[in-house]
């Protein structure tokens, strides 16, 4: 078994037993938010495309979801279905209106468009304006495993999370995964060796959008509801946040950036009230001014200056 | 004439007047965004911050130092240029050579530290600033009333616009800084300190921003969440207008406040988002801005 495999069983067996010993709601939204940076990840870390407004995805299918099962009374995968269907294609309007531009003005439009649908979500009638939808029914997998069980939830949530991860292994691993990196390297030789930038640029963000969707829409089966803060561009702060944390660009970076920015909300939220965002702030500065790649990026430099030496 | 397009000629009026105010403010956000990205390859996402801090160095000076609106108008964009400086020297100078993204990651927790702080002092609801004696009170036009505040505002972000662009178009030192902002290798190779006129700009880009803090401390309430509601507009009407002009940020900015005053007379519900759909047609149509270069 090679080195990584190892590290994939230890992290399911991890995730497997988590539950027995800490709160399920607070491990499921840890997976929830670190599904939201992968997702996040493979667009700034594998593609290069700053996204400032990502949180309008994984808001959208938050409400989405929470419609669809509410109101509609749909099985619970098909709301999920419906949520991430509806992040994706609102990832292909944004995204092909984005990338007409790089750089810094791409992570300015992404902002400005995700500020323009938060408005439509304040005033939609179907959001609930500054209540929220609450009361999101959890309903049950294919009518047999009842979903009110929180351990029952946990367990269908990792099962997301790592079908999810897998796919973005697969992505980044892939020869299309690789024209991404291609193109976050050196554009212009990318589009002189024939690439279609625009397409993969496009499908990279609609896959990206889709997947912070999926964490969108499960968060809101954890919590049985879905508010404006979902869609607030404090969230997708937050969600650079917890991947530059992490470490951009590393694959388990933005699982261990969640994990510690979700674990420090929850233990500072009684706290310190209002001061949380001026730490959260204060990490951002940090971490860009003395730790740019992250806690797993620092760590792997570190590992290999210490193979280097011996 | 009393109507226009079936709207009340008084309430089409004071929403353009309206609309003017708010472009005027858009107008010198964007303004200072454009300076300081034009120098320092950075996008400003601290600007809102700083124009909050602006309106509530006002408040505070008339709080506990009984400072009126005149000393205010002119100590408090001081105070917050000054800051910049600090900010600068602290932290931007460390990022230049990085990728443009740490410029606006940095400046987005510089943001959020503010808010945070200015949040957990003074609370999320707004403190009042009376409007100086000499402004309260309106002209009457015959055909309206204009509220003198709001005329000042306008006459003072047309007047410091105009002072920016004239500097930096027309003059020596406008010159060296755009020579700097062009190669600023070979501008230091003359002997031009390059590293103290960017200093300078960014100080300058914040004391604008702080100047339209103060200038809408009486036009709207001083409240620590008023800045990052704001940016993101501007953030809009940059990617409309395009960095490259001065002049063209400037009559983007007015534009766009004017064209949203208006949407507010005839369709209420898109006020909020009418900038971010024109911001989505230029994309389509334009996607440099409107006055901008494809670089």
């Amino acid at each position: 078994m090679s080195r990584s495999t190892i590290g994939y069983l230890a992290l399911l067996a991890f995730g497997l037993a988590a539950p027995f010993f800490i709160y399920p709601v607070l491990v499921m939204k840890v997976l929830c938010f670190s599904l939201f940076a992968c997702a996040f990840n493979l667009l700034l870390g594998y593609t290069g495309l700053l996204s400032f407004g990502h949180a309008v995805f994984f808001g959208s299918a938050a409400y989405v979801a929470g419609h669809a099962l509410k109101v509609w009374q749909l099985p619970t995968l098909l709301g999920l279905l419906a949520g991430t269907g509806a992040a994706a294609a609102l990832g292909w309007v944004i995204g092909s209106l984005a990338i007409r531009r790089q750089g810094i003005y791409f992570a300015m439009i992404t902002l400005a468009l995700a500020q323009m649908v938060y408005f439509l979500f304040l005033q939609a009638p179907f959001t609930g304006g500054e209540d929220g939808l609450q009361g999101v029914p959890r309903g049950s997998l294919f009518g047999v495993l009842d979903l009110s069980d929180d351990m029952n939830l946990y367990y269908v949530v990792l099962a997301i999370f790592a079908a999810a991860f897998w796919l973005i292994q697969r992505t980044i691993h892939s020869p299309f995964g690789q024209i991404l990196k291609a193109i976050r390297e050196n554009e212009p030789r990318a589009v002189s060796l024939g690439y279609d930038v625009a397409k993969y640029k496009l499908l990279a963000f609609v896959l990206s959008a889709g997947l912070a969707g999926l964490a969108g829409a499960t968060k809101t089966l954890v919590f049985k509801f879905a508010t404006l803060t979902d869609a607030h561009w404090h969230t997708s702060g937050e969600v650079v946040l917890m991947t530059l944390v992490g470490g951009m660009g590393t694959v388990f970076g933005p699982l261990v950036g969640a994990t510690v920015i979700v674990t420090l909300q929850n233990e500072l939220a009684d706290k310190v009230g209002s001061l949380v965002t001026v730490i959260m702030g204060s990490i951002f500065v940090i971490c860009v001014l003395a730790f740019r790649r992250g806690i797993v990026g620092e760590s792997l430099a570190l590992y290999e200056r210490m193979i280097g030496r011996r | 004439m009393s109507e226009i397009f079936g709207i009340p000629i008084q309430a089409f009026m004071g929403q353009l007047m309206l609309g003017l105010v708010n472009g005027s403010f858009y107008a010198m956000l964007s303004l200072g965004l454009a300076v300081i990205f034009g120098m320092l390859n950075i996008i400003n996402f601290t600007h809102g911050a700083l124009y909050m801090v602006g309106a509530f160095g006002a408040w505070l000076g008339l709080t506990y130092l009984e400072l009126g609106y005149w000393q205010a108008l002119l100590l408090s964009p001081i105070c917050v240029g000054i800051f910049g400086i600090v900010i600068e020297r602290s932290m931007l100078q460390w990022l230049y050579k990085l990728d443009h993204l740490y410029g606006l990651l940095l400046t987005f927790g510089l943001a959020l530290v503010l808010e945070g702080l200015f949040t957990n002092i003074f609370g999320v609801s707004g403190q009042p600033y009376s409007i100086p004696d000499e402004l309260s009170g309106a002209f009457n036009l015959g055909f309206m009333f204009l509220p003198k505040y709001r005329a000042w505002v306008i006459v003072a972000s047309l007047v410091v616009c105009f002072v920016t662009w004239f500097v930096i178009e027309k003059t020596q030192l406008g010159a060296y800084l755009r020579a700097a902002t062009e190669n600023p290798k070979l501008t230091q190779a003359f002997g031009i300190n390059v590293p103290l006129m960017v200093m300078l700009t960014y100080g300058f880009g914040a004391a604008l921003a702080g100047f339209a803090g103060v200038l809408a401390a009486p036009a709207i309430q001083v409240s620590p969440l008023m800045g990052s509601n704001l940016i993101i507009v501007v953030f809009a009407v940059v990617v409309i207008g395009g960095m490259g002009s001065i002049l063209g940020s400037i009559l983007t900015g007015i534009g766009l406040g004017v064209i949203e005053g208006l949407t507010k007379v005839f369709y209420a519900e898109a006020s909020s988002t009418v900038v971010f759909i024109i911001m989505a047609i230029v994309l389509m149509i334009r996607p440099a801005g409107l006055f901008g270069k494809e670089k």
